[in-house]
Parts: C-alpha cells; structure tokens; sequence
C-alpha cells in the first residue's frame, strides 16, 4: 500500500477525518509501519504508551486484564485506531491489544503527533471536535460495561 | 627550577654553549681573510693592469703565495680565487654547523622545559586547579615557552659575537684618536640609560600582556566548557561583548608596546646619527688644528660604519631577552605551587610494595581549604580494613574530603590517617597507586579503547620490551636524546601491562578477567553490543573475519529453518532487487571505500551516469526524482525552514526546497528532456536515497527493479579499474572489512516496520554467535571501542562503570568508591554492589555512599558530621533511635 492510499485509509478515521489531506499526507509519511505477527503483543496494558497504531490490514484481539486473567473483549480490524488515548494525554495503557492474523499498522508516535499538531493548530481543533464526540460515546460505552459486568 | 632564563641555560646547557663559542671564535679568521681576499684580489687586477698600461711598479710577473709557491700573475689570479671559494665553503661550513648546533641545542632546551613544566602539572596539589585552570596551563606549555628555543642558541654567542664585532672598530678608532674614540663613544652612556628604562616599561607591559593572552586562553576554554548553558541562556552577544573586551584591552596593550619598542628604536637611531655629527666637528677641528691627518679621520669614519649592524644587533638581543626573561618568569612563577609533590614520590620505585593491611586510623584528622573553613575538623575513628566499610554523612559533613584523603590525593592540613601504621599521606604513589583504587562520582576516561581504559591502573613501569634487532637499535637511540633533554627515555610502546597485579599471566588470560570485571560492574552486554557495532581488519584477524564468515552462513541457515527470522531480513542477494536498502545500495551491490561512490556524488559521477544511461534508466529516475520532489514540496513547504522534520524525514533540505519549486516549475514548462545538467543532478540526487520499503512513494515498481539490477551488473562489469579501488562489492564467500561485524552476520538489510525486529535479530545472532563460540571474540572488538573524547561516546553510566571496573582490575587492596554508583539506576546499582561486596567479603571495601540506608549491607558503619566522625560501629549498632545515622536515613 503505498502512502496515498494510507492517506484515504486515515480520512476514514474519526479522529483525522477533518484534517486536510496534506496533512494527512505528512502525517502518513512520517510515521513507520509496523507489522506484527500472529500472536504478537502490541500494546500491554498498564504500561506507558508512546504511540497510536492503525490498522492498515489484519485483526487485533483487545484483552483487559482481570482477577481472572485476561479476557477478551473485542476484536478489531482495518481502519480501527488503538492506543489514541496514549498519544493525547499521560495515562497508562487501559487494554493489551494482541495480534491475531498478520497485522500491518501504522505507528503514530507521540512526538510526532504533537509536533504536527504544533505545527497546524487548525489540525488540533478538528481533533478536539472529534473528542468532544468521542467522550461523550466513550462513556457511555463505559457505563454499558460496566453494567453488564456488574450483571453478570 | 631555576629562577632565571640564564640559570636554567647555563645548567643545562653550559658544555654546549663553550662548544659554540669556541667554534664562533675559531669562525673569525676564516671570516676575516674571506674579507680581506677581495681586496687583495682587486689590487692584484688592478696592479697587473696598470702594468700593461705602461705603468710603472714592480713587473708582476711572478708572485708568492703564502710565501711559499712563486707563481705568474694569471695563475696566481686563479689560486687567488680558488681561495676565495673555499673560503666561502668554509664560512657556510661553520654557519650550517652552529645554527644547526644551535637549533639542537634550542629544541632540546625547550624539550626540556616542557617537560618539567608538563611533570610540574603531574605533581601539582589537587586543590591547586581550583585556582589555576588547564586554559591558562595549556598555553604556558605550549606557545609561551616556544620561543626559548630560538633563544637560547643565542644567549651568550650572540652578545659576545656582536660585542667582538663592536670592539675590533672601536680598537681602531681609539687607535687612530684618543678624542675621535670617546667622540664614537659618547652617545653610549646616554642609550646605556635611556634604553633600559624605556624597556622596563615594554616589560611591565609585556608582563600585561602575557596574563591578558592567558585569561583569554582561559576564557574560550571556558565558553566552550559553557556552551550548553550559553546556548540555554541567550547569553552568546554577552559572551561576544565581554570577549571584545578583553581583545581590546590585549589590543591597547600591544599598541602601547608597539609605540614604546618603535620609540627606542627611533631614539637610538637618532644617537647614532648624532656620532658621525661628532666626528665631522671634533675630526674636522682636528685636522683644520693639524692634531689629525685626513686619512686617519675618513678611516675613522670608515670604521664608524662598521660599528652600526652590531650596535644594532645588540639592541635587538637585550630586546629579545628582556621578552624571553619576563616569558620564563611569569611562566615559571605559575608552576611552582606551595606543597608541590616530591618527584621521588612518583618516580622511586619502592622497595617492596607489600600489601596494605591492619586498621586504618584517623587521628586529630584536619582539612582546611585557603579560606581557613576546615571541611574535617579534628575528626578521630580506628576502621578495621578486614571489614567492608560504609561512610555516610551529608554534603557538608567533609565526607568527600576525606575519600580523596584516604587515597593519598588530598594532604591533610592537620593530623593524620594511617593504615596499619603509615601514614598515608607520607605513602609514595608508587605505593597507594598501585595497592588502593580509588573511583569517584565524574570519574574520568580517556580518549582511547574500552580495553585501554580498563588497563590504564596496570601500567606503571614498562613490563616487556617488545622491540628486537634494529627497530630496538633505533629505540635506543629515541631513548638517548629523550635523555639528553632530560626526559623520560621510557619506550610508550613497551608492553606496560603488568600482568601480575591482574592476577593473570599473560594477554589471553587477561581479556578472559577483563570481561569477568565488566561483567561484575555489569558492563558485559554493552561491550558486547559495542562489538557487534565494530568492525576488524580481515587481514589482521583473519580467524575472526573466518568464524563471522561462518555464523553468515549459520544465520542464512537458520532463516531457512524459521520464517519468522526470514520475515526480519532481507539478504544482500546479487540476483535479487533488495526494497530495504536504498536505490544507491542495489545499484552499486557494495560499500563505497572514499567518496567517488558515496551517495550523495553519486548523481555527478560521470561513470554511473554512463551506466544509467546504458541501462536505459536516466529518464525513470529523473521522474523519480520529479515525483519526489514534487511530493516533498507538497509535505514540507507548510513547514518553518529550519523544522526538525526537514533532518529526519524529508529528502530534501529546508534551504533546498525553494530551488526544487522553481525546478519543478521549470519542469512543467518544459518536460524532463530539456533540463541542464544541473537540474538533472538535482533530480538525479533524489531517487538515490530512496528506500521503497520505508518511504512507500510507489516509486519503485518491478520493471525499474529489473532495469536497476541490469544497471547493477553493468556497473560492475564494466568498472574501469581506476575506480576499482572506490568500492567493495559485497560477497557472500567474503568478509567486509568496511561493514560491522552484526552487518557481515546478517549480509542483508533488516526489514523496516517489523515490530520488535531489531530485538529479535539481535537475539538470533547472539545465539548463534554463542552456539559458535564467539562472544569472545565480539568481546574483543567490544573492548576496542573508542570512548571518544573524555569518554563522551560512552553513556555517563558506562563510564562510571569502567572506571570502577578500571579499580577492579589491578585487585587492590583497599577499593575507596566515592558514591561512583549515584548517577546509575537502582537496579544497577544494587547488583554491582552485591558483587563488590562479595567481591570483597574479606574486607578492603570502603565506600562513601550517596544513600545512608544502603549502608546496611556493610559491616562497618563511618557517621560524618560537620567535618567530625560523629559516630561509628555496625549498622546494628547505630540503628537506635537517637544516632545520627538515623536522622541521615530519615532525612533521605
């Protein structure tokens, strides 16, 4: 896949859709790709994030860890952004997230991702629009967890 | 040293400088008929003329020479001349051998003093350099002393040739007149008294000069020492401004001097003009009263002339050495501090160096810094030495005084510390060198090899010569004029390693302990890492460029057997188009050896253009480069110049870019076929560093791959064999001298964007390499690493850790570690304490902790406070509630 098309595979994303497509651009090659093999860990949860990953191709279990052990909670394919939180604020990683198939992604470092976003305010305030939106699903979600948890 | 220039002259130098004198004095006849021959040659000439031309006189037809031969006036003419030229030859003969007599006998002398000076620094008191700084030694060493050497060749000869040369005229003209003599000499007590007061002043202002050059020394050392914080503070015009004024204040002073030295000169021009007034009117009444006869004062005035060049020479000469006399002084004053060490202290060896055992003893223990603050104040404890020993206390409690103390680097400016009895203070270094190590927090390493630095506290004395036959003939000569000078006649490249005091026998089993220490200060993996980074010479090393041959091979075998690993690597194959290397890389298949084939001349080089051209692909990488400029152009103009994103991503430079957009504008119009030849290197340039699997432009499809790899063989198959020595083709039968070894292991490029790639090749090598039993000898390139200067390519914890494993190694005795752990992590610092502790579980360990709560694991507890031992004994002891130790771990 070559940079443009990861470009469109970016406007498909909440998080950029807003954002100008040379920023998008800029963004895309700046950032690596990153495969990962079946089974291999991405992020682990409770460590320190340092970048987002998209994926461009493949599947990815999210685990959330238990007293239990860890269970899975969903399963996420092309086009779905991971660890976004990590690169937005300083929180340790709420979920491991584990390869399934092969999985090609795009790695969003941090430094990066602030540096853009120093560079084109306007890139910011389409993020945090998009925020906005996404708190507000966010915990909802949260709470539907929480409550079927709590039923079951 | 000696006091004076001359002092130090004449000691060192007194039979060289009769050698020159004697052979100055002998010079002066030769010279003298080498003058007088011309004449006499003239009046000969002249005489046979006038013969011819009917003139009377003596028939000179036949002459004597040196009344010894009878010759006719032509051959006589001929020996005359004959003569003549050797004479010349002689002169020069002379001339040649007391200059180069006199530029020997100056380098060495000035050898010589840089060496005492550079020995001086070697046994200055520590605390001296808080109040003189290298800025200022360095230049003493170096430039203020340099021009002894043009002097010293000169220091008597010259007064005493110019003198002799002044006194033969002035002879005669007393000779002549009594009155025209003390006419001639008139004006000489008048310069005798002008001259040197006018110097004194030149000198007090070269004194000025001389501090105002060495502040500034001191200054730039200090400004580039400073220049983070420089940078961080905005305070460059500062530095700029205050800078300027010192310049300026060097610059009034030399002016000044200018003014002064070309006042003197013009004042002693003026006097000696002020002679031959005397001689016109004292001569002239002379002769009018008929007390002198005409040719007696046109002689005088004659001679008169002959006194100017050495009056003038002298001038120059006492100018010369008031300079060298103040230069000596004010360098000298500097290197002679109060409580300098006695160099037998350094030199003689001892006659036994036992080891350092039984108590070590504080007694009435001061230390007071110039200002009278006493840092240790009377402090008094008895330390067992079979104990491991923790001294703790605050940052003014005189803790850090007392480690540099216990070494012998510090002198105690009241009472005493003794080990089993000696004062340590009174130890030679020979002794406490040798059987103490000492490691503080900034501990120093030098410009040289991991392997090197290691060794460093083994080399005392040469241990093994390691020259023979001739090479050693020639070393004996280095050594003789090392000696004449008054240096070290020791040979640097004698093996210096003293195998015995590593507890080993010999080179092999050393790197077997240096690797033991590097392990115990856990320093293993990062040489390791730093071998796997190095590179070795094939031809030195032919086994280890053989056995990393062989673990290529097991690596291509072991990406056969697991697809993992082969997903990781891309191998270098000649057949075969590599996306994870750049188009350069496939299209030369080697490593340029100089910059004929480097990257970035690569677009200019007449012969890859030719090969471009011939496999048909100038016209897809021009377009290439067409695309990716446009792309750059596109993703960074939006950027300031100057982002850091031009460096790290973008292929063309901020400064660059503007160019590229008219290019491109340039290109539109026109098309790609009418570009000059430098727009066309411009683009050209671009597709070189292309990495299709990195930068994923889509550039690079499969038939430019196939055109790439057809320039690929063209390229080598037609390379002129002027260039051959350009590049190394890669071979997978053959070793890289130019690569490093991990590159010679993989022979291929690691795939980009495989997440934890990098880890996971560096497991499989080092697996295999251990299957193969090689960690040695990576180790061994490892510890050839260059530290850089001042270490600076190690990390600030890398070199804490060689320095304490420099302590390590020459097993001393007694081990003082300075809080050397406080900059490394809890981790690393908590197991290389456990292994020193065990390491020294018979005691010998003194360690002055950063953290008091660490003192636990020893078995002697020191408490320092306010300069005082405040309480000591095992940590179980001082563990109550109200001991110092406590407030100190609570303050923690």
């Amino acid at each position: 896949m070559s940079l443009n098309e990861e470009v469109e595979l970016l406007r498909q994303i909440p998080l950029f859709s807003n954002v100008e497509p040379a920023k998008l651009k800029l963004l895309a090659f700046t950032s690596e790709r990153v495969t990962f093999g079946p089974g291999q860990m991405m992020v682990q949860q409770g460590d320190i994030g340092d970048a987002a990953y998209i994926i461009i191709e493949g599947d990815a279990d999210i685990l959330i860890d238990t007293p239990d052990g860890p269970i899975k909670v969903a399963t996420v394919g092309r086009n779905a952004i991971i660890g976004e939180i990590a690169i937005l604020c300083d929180v340790p990683r709420t979920a491991t997230v584990q390869a399934k198939t092969q999985l090609i992604t795009l790695r969003i470092t941090k430094d990066l991702f602030f540096r853009l976003v120093n560079e084109f305010p306007q890139m910011a305030v389409e993020i945090m629009r998009e925020l906005a939106r996404r708190l507000e699903r966010t915990t909802a979600q949260l709470q539907a967890a929480m409550s079927q948890s709590g039923g079951k | 040293m000696d006091q004076s220039v001359y002092g130090f002259i004449l000691r060192h130098s007194k039979k060289e400088q009769i050698v020159l004198l004697v052979m100055t004095v002998i010079s002066y006849p030769f010279l003298y008929f080498s003058y007088d021959l011309p004449k006499q040659i003239i009046n000969h000439i002249t005489a046979v003329d006038g013969l011819k031309n009917g003139g009377s006189g003596k028939p000179y037809l036949e002459q004597e020479l040196i009344g010894l031969f009878t010759m006719e006036h032509v051959p006589y003419l001929f020996a005359l001349c004959a003569i003549f030229f050797v004479l010349v030859l002689i002169n020069g003969g002379f001339k040649y051998f007391i200059n180069v007599f006199k530029g020997q006998l100056g380098e060495r002398m000035l050898r010589r003093m840089r060496y005492e000076l550079y020995s001086r620094i070697l046994r200055f008191p520590l605390p001296q350099f808080k109040k003189v700084s290298a800025g200022e030694l360095i230049p003493m060493v170096t430039a203020e002393v340099e021009p002894l050497g043009g002097f010293i060749g000169d220091a008597f000869v010259q007064p005493i040739f110019q003198g002799g040369l002044l006194i033969v005229p002035l002879f005669f003209i007393f000779n002549q007149d009594v009155f025209l003599g003390l006419a001639a000499v008139m004006m000489y007590p008048v310069q005798g008294y002008v001259i040197p007061k006018l110097q004194r002043k030149v000198n007090a202002l070269g004194k000025r000069r001389v501090r105002a050059v060495r502040r500034l020394s001191d200054r730039i050392g200090e400004t580039i020492n400073g220049l983070q914080e420089i940078h961080a503070n905005d305070t460059s015009t500062l530095e700029r401004a205050e800078f300027s004024d010192r310049l300026g204040l060097i610059y009034s002073i030399r002016y000044r001097i200018y003014a002064l030295k070309f006042a003197t000169k013009f004042l002693i021009n003026a006097i000696d003009k002020m002679t031959p007034f005397f001689f016109y009117t004292i001569g002239g009444y002379l002769v009018i009263e008929g007390q002198v006869n005409i040719g007696a004062l046109v002689a005088v005035i004659a001679a008169q002339k002959d006194l100017a060049s050495p009056a003038k020479e002298l001038l120059a000469y006492y100018q010369q050495k008031e300079d060298i006399r103040i230069k000596y002084e004010q360098v000298i004053g500097q290197f002679d501090p109060p409580g300098i060490m006695d160099i037998a202290k350094q030199e003689e060896e001892p006659s036994e160096v036992g080891p350092l055992k039984g108590e070590l003893e504080l007694s009435n223990l001061s230390y007071a810094e110039d200002d009278g603050v006493r840092l240790i104040d009377n402090a008094t404890a008895k330390m067992p030495l079979d104990k491991r020993i923790a001294v703790v206390g605050d940052g003014s409690s005189g803790k850090d005084e007392l480690a540099m103390i216990l070494d012998g680097l510090l002198t105690p400016t009241g009472g005493r510390a003794t080990i089993g009895g000696a004062v340590i203070a009174d130890l030679p270094e020979t002794v406490t060198g040798r059987r103490m190590a000492f490691v503080s927090q900034g501990a120093q390493v030098f410009s040289a090899s991991v392997r090197d630095n290691l060794l460093y506290g083994l080399k005392h004395r040469p241990q093994r010569d390691v020259l023979e036959g001739e090479a050693l003939e020639e070393r004996r000569y280095v050594a003789a004029e090392s000696t004449r000078s008054g240096n070290s006649p020791l040979d640097i490249q004698s093996d210096w390693i003293d195998y015995e005091a590593a507890g080993v026998d010999g080179p092999a089993a050393l790197t077997a302990r240096m690797i033991e220490v590097l392990r115990s200060v856990t320093m293993e993996h990062d040489v390791y890492q730093m071998g796997l980074r190095g590179s070795i010479d094939a031809a030195s090393r032919p086994d280890v460029a053989e056995a990393i041959l062989k673990a290529r091979k097991a690596f291509r075998e072991r990406m056969d057997e697991n697809a993992e690993l082969a997903a990781l690597v891309e191998p270098f194959d000649v057949a075969r188009y590599n996306t994870n290397a750049t188009v350069a890389e496939n299209l030369l298949f080697g490593t340029p050896v100089d910059e004929t084939f480097a990257e970035a001349s690569l677009a200019t080089n007449a012969y890859v253009l030719e090969v471009l051209e011939k496999a048909e692909l100038t016209k897809d990488l021009l377009e290439s480069g067409r695309q990716m400029a446009q792309t750059m152009v596109e993703l960074f103009s939006g950027l300031p110049p100057g982002h850091e994103f031009f460096d790290q991503f973008s292929f063309i430079s901020s400064e660059d870019l503007p160019e590229f957009q008219t290019l491109l504008g340039r290109v539109n119009k026109t098309g790609l076929d009418e570009l000059d030849g430098e727009d066309r290197a411009r683009l050209l340039s671009l597709p070189f560093m292309l990495i299709p699997a990195r930068h994923r432009l889509g550039l690079i499809d499969e038939a430019m791959e196939g055109k790439i790899l057809a320039a690929r063989k063209l390229f080598a198959e037609g390379l002129p064999e002027a260039l051959q020595g350009a590049i190394e083709f890669l071979d997978a039968e053959r070793y890289a001298g130019a690569a490093t070894i991990q590159d010679n292991i993989l022979f291929g490029k690691a795939v980009y964007g495989q997440a934890g790639g990098a880890e996971r090749i560096g497991e499989a090598i080092t697996e295999l390499l251990d299957a193969l039993d090689l960690r040695g000898a990576v180790m061994e390139v490892g510890l050839e690493f260059n530290a850089g200067i001042g270490g600076s390519r190690l990390s600030g914890a890398q070199r804490q850790k060689i320095a304490i494993a420099r302590g390590l190694i020459k097993r001393p005795d007694i081990l003082i570690i300075d809080q050397a752990t406080a900059i490394l992590d809890g981790q690393t610092q908590s197991s290389i304490m456990s292994n020193l502790l065990e390491m020294y579980s018979e005691g010998g360990l003194i360690w002055f902790l950063h953290r008091p709560s660490l003192a636990q694991s020893f078995d002697h507890v020191v408490v320092m406070k306010a300069g005082r031992v405040a309480e000591d004994g095992s940590y179980a002891d001082l563990s109550g509630d109200d001991t110092a130790l406590k407030a100190l771990i609570e303050a923690e």
